[in-house]
C-alpha cells in the first residue's frame, strides 16, 4: 500500500541532517538525573462536550528540541495554549523543573521564561520593527534602547533584521524573525513554535533550523509543532504524538520514517497521492496573457504582465512566498476583482476578465480561496448556508428568489459523505469544524460540481496529513478526469507532489512554466527568492 | 497597572441571544425603581404608571398600537441596514422627509375632488421621500467612502429644518391664524381609522404585513441571505458574488422607504396636517427597538411594543406624577445601554491583566 520514496521533503534536507543533531554542551540527555524543564501531567481540557485534551502527558527536557505532532483537532493547540497560559486546564498539573506551578495568563508564562511564536503573526504593519518589539515587551524601555538590544540579539542568533524598517515592507520570513527575536529578547528557557515553516521558502527554512540550533546551544528548549514530518525528523530529538486529544506515542523521530510517523499521527496508513504522469494535456482551458492589476491595498502587490496557460487534464502549480501577488492573482482569476481588459483572462477562449465570479462559475469555473474562515466560508454560518454561498448561481438552490433548504442540506450530506468530513451535528457552523475537515468541505463543495476549471489557493495550508492527502488526491483525480486545475501554493512539497508544471510568482511577476519532472527544488527555491528572476524569464512568460 | 481585556467567547450558548434583552428590560425596571425612589416617589406606583397603565384598557391599547406602528416600520428597515454593516442613524430624517413628500401630495390635492388614489399616492410619495434621503449617505459611502453614520445623522437636521421652513413659509395654512402648520388634509388623504372610539388606524396592519414580508425575506430568500452574509463576512460575500456596494444602496433605500412610510402614516393618521415637529424621536428610538429586537423583524415587533409603552407611560407620568418628558428619554437610554451591556457581558469574557515593565 505504501509506496517508497514518495515524500519529497527529504531530498533537500538530507545533507544538513548530520549537523542538526543536538550539539549542545551537554554530552547526554539529562533525562534521568535532572527533572525536565517543563512537564505536563494528566492534563484534561474540556470545552463543553468536547474533550480537547484527555489526560495528556508531555515533558520537555533542558536543551531539547521536542516535536508535538498530531492532526488538526488532535489537541495540539489546546495543549500549547495551556503551556503558554492562554487557557486553564480543567484538570492536571504543570511542573517547572520538577516543581508544580500554574499559569494564569501569557504574561506569567513570559516571566517564567516561556516564549511563543504563533502561526499568525501579531504585528502592526505601519510600525517599525523596533516599535513592534517595544510594544510587545510591555515595558518602559525607550524604543532606541529596544532597537539597540534588538540589533544585538538578532546578530547573535543570525536573524538579520533592520530595527528601523516598517513591517509592511518585510517578507513573511522577516516578519517571523521579528516574532522570534521578540521572544529571544526575553531570555526564554522554552521557545514554542507553531507551524513555523508553513510560510517560508526552503532557503528560509534552513535559516530557521540554523537559528534553532543556536537557540538550543544557548540552553533554551524548543517545543516544535508541525505537520511536516521530514522537518520534524531532521531537527527534533523527541516527539510526542497526539490523536483525538490523547497521547498515542512518543518516539525519537530520527529513528522513524516519515511514513511511520504519519501512521502514528493518523492511526492508519496514509497513502501518498497516486500520480500517473500526464500523458498528454488537452486543449487550453485557462489562458492568461498580459494581465496587470493594481492592488487596491497600499501594502498589496500589484500584478505585472502575468501570462500562463492551463490545459485540460493537467495540474498547474504557482509557487511563491506569501505576499508576492498570490492574493491578487486569485482575486483576478476568480472575478472577485475585475481585470482592466476582458481579453487578459480567457476561459475556453472566451474573454472573461470583466465578468463577475458567478458568470465564471456558470462557465465551469470553481474557486477555493486560501482563507478558510472569513473568505471561503462565513464562520458563524451553517455548512448548508456556506454551500449556498458558492453554489447559489449554479446548483439550483434558489427558485424565484426563494432558497430550497432541503436541497442545500442534501448537498452538504453529499459533500460530507464523498469527502469524509467529520463533524458533530448534521449541519454545524463552519467555525465548529477543525481546519482539515472544513477544508475538505470547501474543496468538496467545488469538486462535486464537476468543474471544467478549478482554481485553488493553498489547498492544504495548516491541514493535517490525512486530510491533505485526500485533498491532493482529489485534485489530481479531477485533473485526470479532464478538468484544468490551477494550484497556487506556498508549499513546495505539495506542488512537487501534485503539479505537472509549475511557475513561480515573485513581486507580482511570473516566471516561465517549468516541467515538474526532473525539476530541482533548489532551482524553484531560487526563483521564489527572486534570484534568477531575470528579464528574459519574464519575457518568455509574456 | 491593571488592564481590562475582553475576549470573545466562542462557547456562548444560543439561548443567550434571547435572554439578554429580557435581562436588559429587568435591569432597566430595577434602575427605574431606584431613580423614582431618589426622586421621592413610590417606586411601585411610579413603575405602574409607566408600564402598567399603558396596557390597562382598550383605549390605551389602541394608543399603544399607534405609537408602536412607526417604531415597527422604522426598526425593521434599520435591522436590514445593521445586519449588513450599514449604520443608518438618520431614520428620523427619513421619517420627516416621508412626511414632507407624502404631505405635499395631500396639500397639492387639497380641496380637489376626493379621489381614492390620493391615499396610495401619498404613501408612495412618502416612501420615495424617505428612500431619496436615505440614498444620499449610501451613495456618499460607496462612491467617496464617507462615513454613513455622520452623513445620515446630519441629514436629520436638514430634513427637520426643511419641514420647519415649509410649514412656516410656502405651505402655511392661509386660514390658520398664522400658526406654523399646513392645511388639514382632506378625509381621503387621511389614514383610515379602524375603530370608532380610538385612534388605531390602517397603519398598524400595514406595519404587521411589513414584518411578515421582512421575516420571510430574511429567513427564506436569497436577498435575505445576501444581507446576512455581507454583514457577517464581507469577503465571503464577495466570494459568493454579491455586490456589497449595490447592497448598501438597496438596504438604505428600503430602510429609508420604510421610515418615510412611517412618517406619512403618522402625519396623515394622527395629526392630519404638517407641523414643525412631527416626531417625538421615533427615528432614534427605533434604533433601540432594532437592537432590543435582535435585528429580527418579529423581534422588532415585540420590542416596538415595549418602547411604545415607555412613550405612553411617559405621557401618563407627565400628567399624574408631574415628571418631565426627559424621564422617558432616560428610560429609553437605559434600555439601550443595558441591551448592549448584556450582550457584551454574555458574549465576552472579562479578564484583568496585570501589566508593568518592571515585573516582565
Amino acid at each position: 500500500m505504501l509506496a517508497t520514496g514518495t515524500f519529497h521533503m527529504g531530498t533537500l534536507h538530507a545533507e544538513v541532517e548530520a549537523n542538526t543533531v543536538c550539539t549542545s554542551s551537554r554530552p547526554s540527555p539529562p533525562m534521568l538525573s535532572a527533572p525536565p524543564l517543563i512537564e505536563a501531567r494528566a492534563i484534561v481540557k474540556r470545552f463543553g462536550a468536547l474533550l480537547a485534551n484527555d489526560h495528556v502527558d508531555l515533558s520537555v527536557a533542558e536543551c531539547e528540541v521536542h516535536a508535538l505532532l498530531g492532526e488538526n483537532g488532535a489537541g495540539k493547540s489546546t495543549l500549547v495554549k495551556i503551556l503558554y497560559g492562554l487557557l486553564q486546564p480543567t484538570e492536571g498539573t504543570l511542573l517547572w523543573q520538577g516543581a508544580p506551578f500554574s499559569l494564569h495568563n501569557p504574561a506569567e508564562a513570559r516571566q517564567r521564561g516561556i516564549g511563543m511564536v504563533f502561526q499568525h503573526f501579531s504585528l502592526f504593519d505601519a510600525l517599525t520593527v523596533a516599535e513592534n518589539v517595544a510594544l510587545a515587551l510591555n515595558g518602559d524601555e525607550p524604543v532606541t534602547r529596544v532597537a539597540a538590544r534588538l540589533a544585538e540579539v538578532s546578530r547573535a542568533y543570525g536573524l538579520p533584521l533592520e530595527p528601523g524598517r516598517e513591517v509592511w515592507r518585510l517578507s513573511v520570513g522577516e516578519r517571523q524573525r521579528i516574532e522570534i527575536v521578540r521572544c529571544l529578547m526575553q531570555d526564554p528557557r522554552l521557545l514554542i513554535l507553531d507551524e513555523p515553516t508553513s510560510v517560508l521558502t526552503p532557503q528560509e527554512c534552513e535559516g530557521l533550523f540554523a537559528t534553532l540550533e543556536r537557540v538550543k546551544a544557548e540552553g533554551c528548549s524548543v517545543l516544535y509543532i508541525s505537520h511536516k514530518l521530514e522537518e520534524v525528523r531532521h531537527i527534533c530529538e523527541r516527539a510526542t504524538i497526539l490523536r483525538h486529544g490523547k497521547v498515542v506515542g512518543s518516539c525519537d523521530p530520527r529513528q522513524e520514517s516519515a511514513a511511520s510517523l504519519a501512521e502514528m499521527m493518523v492511526g492508519s496508513k496514509v497513502a501518498p497521492a497516486r500520480h500517473d504522469r500526464l500523458v498528454m494535456a488537452g486543449e487550453v482551458r485557462l489562458a492568461v496573457g498580459g494581465l496587470s492589476l493594481r492592488s487596491p491595498d497600499p501594502h498589496g502587490t500589484s500584478l505585472r504582465d502575468i501570462g500562463f496557460e492551463v490545459r485540460a487534464g493537467e495540474v498547474f502549480g504557482i509557487a511563491g512566498v506569501a505576499g508576492n501577488g498570490q492574493d491578487e492573482l486569485f482575486a483576478a482569476l476568480s472575478g472577485e476583482m475585475l481585470a482592466e481588459t476582458a481579453g487578459t483572462i480567457r476561459i475556453d477562449g472566451v474573454a472573461t476578465g470583466q465578468l463577475g465570479i458567478n458568470a465564471r462559475r456558470l462557465m465551469g469555473g470553481a474557486f477555493v480561496p486560501e482563507e478558510r474562515l472569513g473568505h471561503a466560508t462565513a464562520p458563524s454560518f451553517r455548512l448548508s448556508d456556506n454551500a449556498l454561498a458558492s453554489g447559489h448561481a449554479t446548483n439550483g438552490f434558489v427558485r424565484r428568489g426563494m432558497i430550497d433548504r432541503a436541497a442545500t442540506r442534501a448537498w452538504v450530506d453529499r459533500i460530507v459523505k464523498a469527502f469524509d468530513v467529520r463533524k458533530g451535528p448534521r449541519d454545524p457552523e463552519a467555525k465548529a469544524l477543525s481546519g482539515g475537515n472544513l477544508q475538505k468541505f470547501i474543496v468538496g463543495r467545488e469538486i462535486l460540481r464537476n468543474p471544467r476549471l478549478l482554481i485553488v489557493s493553498q489547498p492544504t495550508w495548516g491541514v493535517d496529513a490525512g486530510a491533505a492527502s485526500l485533498i491532493r488526491q482529489a485534485l489530481i483525480d479531477l485533473s485526470r478526469s479532464g478538468a484544468a486545475v490551477l494550484v497556487i501554493s506556498q508549499d513546495l512539497d505539495e506542488l512537487f507532489e501534485i503539479a505537472d508544471r509549475m511557475a513561480v510568482i515573485f513581486h507580482g511577476r511570473i516566471s516561465a512554466p517549468l516541467d515538474t519532472e526532473g525539476l530541482r527544488r533548489e532551482a524553484v527555491g531560487l526563483l521564489m527568492g527572486g534570484g534568477g528572476f531575470s528579464a528574459n524569464i519574464v519575457d518568455q512568460a509574456a | 497597572m491593571m488592564r481590562l481585556v475582553l475576549t470573545r467567547r466562542d462557547d456562548a450558548p444560543a439561548w443567550m441571544v434571547l435572554v439578554s434583552p429580557l435581562v436588559a428590560v429587568a435591569l432597566t425596571l430595577l434602575s427605574g425603581a431606584v431613580m423614582f425612589a431618589l426622586l421621592g416617589l413610590d417606586p411601585l406606583k411610579a413603575l405602574g404608571v409607566y408600564f402598567i397603565s399603558p396596557i390597562s384598557d382598550g383605549w390605551a391599547l389602541q394608543e399603544l398600537a399607534v405609537k408602536a406602528t412607526p417604531l415597527i416600520l422604522i426598526s425593521v428597515g434599520l435591522s436590514l441596514c445593521y445586519l449588513s454593516n450599514n449604520w443608518n442613524i438618520g431614520a428620523e430624517g427619513q421619517f420627516v422627509m416621508g412626511a414632507i413628500f407624502g404631505g405635499w401630495v395631500a396639500i397639492a390635492t387639497h380641496g380637489a375632488a376626493n379621489d381614492p388614489w390620493v391615499f396610495p399616492a401619498m404613501m408612495l410619495a412618502g416612501m420615495l421621500g424617505g428612500a431619496a434621503l436615505g440614498m444620499i449617505p449610501a451613495i456618499l459611502k460607496t462612491r467617496l467612502a464617507v462615513n454613513e453614520i455622520l452623513t445620515s445623522l446630519m441629514l436629520v437636521y436638514v430634513a427637520e429644518l426643511l419641514l420647519d421652513w415649509l410649514v412656516r413659509g410656502p405651505w402655511r395654512d392661509p386660514k390658520g391664524f398664522n400658526f406654523p402648520q399646513s392645511v388639514m388634509f382632506d378625509k381621503d388623504a387621511q389614514v383610515m381609522r379602524l375603530m370608532a372610539d380610538g385612534r388605531i388606524n390602517l397603519g398598524t396592519p400595514i406595519a404587521i404585513i411589513v414584518v411578515v414580508i421582512a421575516a420571510i425575506m430574511m429567513a427564506r430568500t436569497l436577498k435575505g441571505f445576501e444581507i446576512r452574509l455581507v454583514g457577517a463576512a464581507p469577503r465571503a460575500a464577495c466570494f459568493a458574488g454579491f455586490d456589497e456596494k449595490r447592497l448598501t444602496w438597496t438596504v438604505f433605500a428600503i430602510s429609508g422607504a420604510l421610515a418615510g412610510l412611517a412618517g406619512i402614516i403618522e402625519v396623515s393618521g394622527t395629526m392630519g396636517h404638517l407641523q414643525p415637529s412631527v416626531s417625538p424621536g421615533y427615528g432614534f428610538t427605533a434604533i433601540i427597538v432594532a437592537f432590543l429586537g435582535r435585528l429580527n423583524p418579529i423581534g422588532c415587533l415585540i420590542a416596538a411594543v415595549v418602547l411604545a409603552i415607555t412613550f405612553i407611560g411617559g405621557e401618563n407620568a407627565q400628567i399624574s406624577l408631574r415628571l418631565p418628558l426627559d424621564v422617558t428619554r432616560v428610560f429609553q437610554g437605559m434600555l439601550l445601554f443595558y441591551v448592549l451591556a448584556c450582550d457584551a457581558v454574555l458574549n465576552y469574557r472579562f479578564e484583568r491583566v496585570r501589566t508593568g515593565g518592571a515585573a516582565a
